[in-house]
């Protein structure tokens, strides 16, 4: 009898008791946020609420069989459902269905389903197997460059679907690979690349040659081992050129709509009637789900008082700009309540994965934490306007069918082996 | 290190956005107000606005609906501007220029586009009004006057400033609020309150729903109709008799210090100051420096009081008892002082006690029993500090504290006041022109009238006042305290025995009218002014006041008309008519009230201006006109409507 419970109990109940905080409160936000203001009809499947409590319904069920799955499975059948998730990726474009001008999604009558939601668990599984092969070790240039194609493939399918939010998620395997042993100048260079194409944006080219200037010659004479003058020289040259690339890229390559967030995000626009114009027009949603946050002050209007809310001044807010809901409605103490969820899901999730035996198991873990961290900051952070607008859900919070699975499926095979780290030797 | 790069990266994030959330929500958030949020539109309900009637039940003041049309620019769809304009009968440029203004002022506010429509006009426009997007057609409620007269006492209302708005959050951009008169000083009491309805709205600025079922709506409170103490006959009649002529009329009931009537002349239709017309007419009127129609001279006109300062110089000296009712003062055609002389009409060697001396207006006896009054004790200084002490009590020299939304002071010297002129030594002499009421003495027609009424009661007073009655409310309380003056009751009646003699025998035997006992007294005022910089004397100021009956009086009345030469020539014969009105409500001096309506002094007026030098008094020719038949026909027909 004992060793049943004790069965039972192998599951991480704290990660499990996050996740059903926050779809629970993330329901009662889509309820509050998609309400038409008619009595609750909690099953006419028409209202998001409504939906989104069948979705939570399935999930449970998905719950059930990945926990009940074999966890060798998962690393056994790693490839094969990476290759199917590319299949399904493909067949978008065949098959497929365009809703706000991202073709990625199936249209199956009754709902939609999008691949690209699944691909991100299929991904983290491939990686995961990749790189706990014993013959894989990521400080060769070689290994580096297959568990690159394992993440582009799907990341550029993804891209091809227009779906520029989903692909950017694709990054979340950086923090992977690096806690398995990519070399240190990637984390610089990506460092560098940030920062210069922000500086590049903001002060223009003459104020980051300086900087770039100044602060490798700075490192240069500061070292006591002097490197040599020729590899300074390349690094400031480099530096120059990526800055001109990124004004050149700003000026013609990238779309004028994706410029526009841009040029809001660092604040690039000074005058007072274009900012006028803006507010009405690209920068409308950012524009109000900061007065949605704002307005709720320190405790919050309180549950479905929302003013701005039930007046629907913020567009899509049942899906990506949920968290204004919680802003307005729940105040500073709900905000920071999601926030404090979300951090500590993702370091529970880490701090289980460095204890995993397996390294499957800990790249997997870490994938998960990834993918969680990367949603999370872009998605609180485009709604508050620290980062610019991209669209991506808040996982487990936001209203959708295929990201509340597609996030079940991902952390609870974690879970799953998370749970037998036991028998693995 | 490297199990600590994803982990380092969530604490920094969460921090972030922990900070910036504290921001947002707290720092920078206001505390939350049903009333600033603009996911709620506030919609208002204006409460009928409370009627004015006269003292006797006449509707003077009620409403008329009246139709702005309003516009949201971010509604409004492209239109047959053509037509449009047609119908609001403005042009195209009107049209452009009154659009530009609403988007300047909000692209998704309301802004009134056209205001206060025509009734034709509104109908024409209400049934095509569906067609321009973006417009529509907002109900208001204006004032409706239902005569012409007492457009001074009864004001108006007009669209609240800025000022108005920032001082008090009750009033928002377009309401209106009274502006003059009892419209100003009753507003609180006639606005009644507004309503107020939420109703959420969405982000396309539509209605979804009353906010919360309603539950914190209000239902406007309707205004408080209000009686005012005029007499609306009276006051038409004063005002058909000050036609032509510039001055002040107060007439005050002394039992009660209900003003009966209130005339300023100049005046003007009070129905010119509504609706679309206002702004036109009124910076007409305002404009009007010489005329000054909007300046109620009835309160705020600040002349020297002349003669009938006497009266308040006898009863001082009374009370001071520097002289009694029996002691006799020789007049030889005047009163010396010094090397100085001040001229009297009385023949020489002419003996007047205090009767007579009011009777025939003495200067010389006013002029030495002032000079009693200030050396009484040795000590000028100290005389002429309880000589106004006296004056004051009778509400000279301040505000009356009443219910009239403008006043004026007036003057009532003290030593204080001379310290600038005499700093060291001061003599009962060098003050004397107060005594008949010129140096330095200064009333306006409502504290001269308050006086009257003083004497007319034998030493009291009641703050005069316009308020009669708010309906479903009390009237203040400081209206029914009588306010006692320093004078002893006893003194008062040789006071009002020589005011009677005024009409029996004295300066204004001529105006006598049968059955009333009237007494009065005349007043003539040296007036100068400037012109082009240039100190100017014009013709004197015609002053007169009076009260009736002789007992138990029923009206008070003080007169100031301009330029009008002696007492009885103008102000006398419009305070007989006034009194006469009142009392009986028929004239039969008829030929007095002929004698007004054909003599002008609108010539009088114009010369000064004119560039072309002119005589002043004697030298000044009387100016006769036809009876003007149409101010006569605005008369009949208030009339008839009373
Ligand atoms: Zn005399």
């Amino acid at each position: 009898m004992l060793r049943k419970t004790d069965r039972h109990f192998k599951f991480d109940w704290i990660t499990i008791i996050l996740f059903f905080l926050l779809v629970g409160f993330g329901w009662l936000n889509i309820l509050s946020a998609s309400h038409t203001g008619e009595t609750l009809d909690y099953f006419n499947f028409q209202d998001p609420y409504s939906k989104q409590l069948i979705f939570i319904m399935l999930s449970v069920v998905l719950i059930i069989i990945t926990l009940s799955i074999d966890a060798k499975f998962y690393e056994r059948f790693s490839s094969i459902i990476y290759m199917v998730a590319l299949l399904s990726l493909v067949g978008v474009f065949i098959f497929g269905k365009t809703i706000n001008g991202a073709t990625s999604w199936y249209n199956l009558g009754v709902m939609t389903f999008q691949p690209s939601e699944f691909a991100k668990a299929a991904t983290a599984l491939a990686v995961a197997k990749y790189i706990s092969d014993l013959n894989t070790d990521l400080k060769y240039f070689k290994d580096q460059l297959k568990v690159f194609i394992i993440i582009a493939i799907p990341a550029i399918l993804i891209l091809l679907q227009n779906d520029t939010g989903s692909t950017l998620v694709y990054a979340a395997f950086f923090f992977v690979l690096y806690r398995e042993g990519l070399p240190t100048i990637y984390l610089i260079s990506a460092l560098l690349v940030i920062i210069i194409a922000i500086l590049t944006l903001k002060f223009g080219i003459i104020i980051t040659t300086i900087t770039a200037v100044v602060s490798v010659l700075a490192y240069h004479f500061t070292r006591r081992k002097k490197p040599s003058i020729i590899q300074t020289t390349l690094i400031i040259l480099a530096a120059i050129l990526f800055s001109f690339a990124i004004r050149y890229a700003y000026n013609t390559i990238i779309p004028a709509h994706q410029k526009d967030r841009i040029s809001i995000w660092l604040r690039l626009e000074k005058d007072p009637s274009e900012l006028r114009k803006m507010r009405q027009t690209v920068a409308y949603n950012l524009n109000e789900s900061e007065k949605a946050i704002s307005s709720g002050g320190f405790s919050g209007k309180g549950f479905l008082e929302g003013t701005r809310t039930t007046g629907k001044f913020v567009p899509e807010q049942h899906t990506d700009y949920i968290f204004t809901t919680v802003g307005e409605e729940w105040g500073f103490i709900g905000t920071f309540g999601v926030v404090l969820i979300f951090v500590l899901l993702i370091i529970r999730i880490l701090h289980l994965s460095e204890l995993q035996k397996s390294q499957f198991s800990r790249a997997y873990g870490y994938a998960v934490a990834s993918i969680f961290f990367i949603h999370f900051m872009i998605n609180i952070g485009m709604v508050m306007g620290l980062i610019p607008t991209i669209g991506i859900p808040l996982p487990l919070f936001s209203y959708g069918g295929s990201g509340l699975w597609g996030f079940t499926i991902l952390l609870f095979i974690f879970i799953k082996l998370d749970s037998n780290k036991i028998n693995e030797w | 290190m490297r199990q600590f790069l994803l982990f380092i990266s969530v604490v920094i994030v969460g921090l972030l956005f922990t900070a910036r959330l504290f921001y947002l929500q707290v720092y920078a958030s206001d505390s939350y107000s049903l009333y600033e949020d603009n996911a709620i539109r506030k919609v208002y309900k204006y409460p009928k606005r409370g009627f004015v009637y006269d003292r006797n039940g006449e509707l003077l003041v009620a409403n008329q609906p009246s139709y702005d049309v309003m516009v949201i620019p971010r509604e409004v769809k492209p239109l047959d501007t053509l037509e449009f304009c047609q119908l609001l009968k403005i042009d195209k440029e009107q049209f452009n220029k009154q659009l530009e203004k609403a988007k300047n002022y909000s692209y998704r506010l309301p802004y009134v586009f056209v205001s206060q429509l025509s009734k034709e006009d509104y109908a024409i426009l209400q049934e095509k009004m569906r067609k321009y997007e973006g417009f529509y057609i907002q109900k208001r409620s204006l004032r409706q006057y239902e005569t012409t007269i007492g457009a001074n006492v009864l004001g108006d209302i007009g669209e609240v400033n800025n000022a108005i708005i920032n001082k008090d959050p009750y009033y928002k951009m377009g309401d209106l609020i009274g502006k003059q008169g009892v419209e100003a000083s009753y507003e609180d009491i006639l606005r009644g309150k507004k309503g107020i309805q939420f109703i959420q709205k969405d982000r396309f600025n539509r209605n979804i729903a009353p906010y919360k079922n309603g539950t914190y709506d209000t239902l406007p409170e309707p205004g408080k109709d209000i009686t005012i103490t005029i007499d609306a006959k009276l006051q038409a009649y004063g005002e058909l008799l000050m036609q032509h002529k510039r001055g002040g009329i107060i007439a005050i009931e002394p039992q009660t210090g209900e003003i009966l009537a209130m005339i300023s002349a100049p005046t003007y239709d009070p129905n010119a100051l509504v609706g679309r017309k206002r702004s036109k007419n009124f910076t007409k009127l305002f404009y009007d420096t010489i005329a000054k129609p909007l300046f109620n001279r009835s309160l705020q006109g600040v002349y020297e009081p002349g003669s009938p300062f006497k009266l308040l110089t006898g009863l001082i000296a009374l009370q001071e008892d520097v002289i009694d009712t029996s002691e006799k003062i020789t007049c030889y055609t005047g009163y010396k002082y010094g090397n100085r002389f001040m001229k009297c009409h009385c023949a020489s060697g002419t003996r007047n006690d205090i009767i007579s001396a009011i009777e025939k207006s003495c200067n010389a006896y006013f002029a030495s029993t002032y000079r009693r009054i200030l050396d009484k004790n040795g000590n000028a200084s100290l005389g002429i500090n309880r000589w106004s002490d006296h004056l004051k009590s009778f509400g000279l020299g301040n505000f009356l504290n009443n219910d009239l939304n403008v006043g004026q002071p007036g003057r009532v010297p003290d030593r204080e006041y001379y310290r600038r002129i005499y700093p060291n030594t001061f003599y009962s002499t060098y003050t004397i022109s107060n005594s008949i009421g010129q140096g330095e003495v200064a009333t306006t027609p409502i504290q001269l009238a308050n006086v009257v009424a003083a004497i007319a009661n034998r030493g009291h007073y009641f703050t005069p006042h316009i308020i009669k009655s708010i309906s479903g409310d009390t009237i203040p309380s400081k209206y029914k305290t009588p306010i006692h003056t320093t004078i002893d009751k006893k003194h008062f009646d040789p006071v009002v025995e020589g005011m009677f003699e005024v009409y029996n025998k004295g300066t204004a035997s001529s105006l006598k009218v049968e059955g009333i006992d009237i007494c009065g007294k005349t007043g003539t005022v040296e007036n100068f002014t400037k012109i082009d910089g240039k100190h100017t004397q014009l013709t004197d100021h015609s002053i007169f006041v009076a009260f009736a009956p002789k007992d138990n009086p029923k009206i008070a009345i003080a007169v100031f008309v301009e330029n009008g030469y002696w007492g009885s020539r103008f102000a006398g014969k419009i305070a007989s008519l006034m009194i006469e009105k009142y009392i009986k409500g028929t004239i039969s001096r008829t030929d007095l009230e002929h004698w007004l309506l054909t003599h002008s002094l609108e010539d009088e007026y114009a010369k000064p201006y004119s560039g072309e030098p002119f005589g002043i008094n004697r030298q000044a020719k009387l100016q006769v006109i036809p009876v003007d038949k149409e101010a006569l026909k605005i008369y009949e027909d208030n009339n008839k409507k009373l």
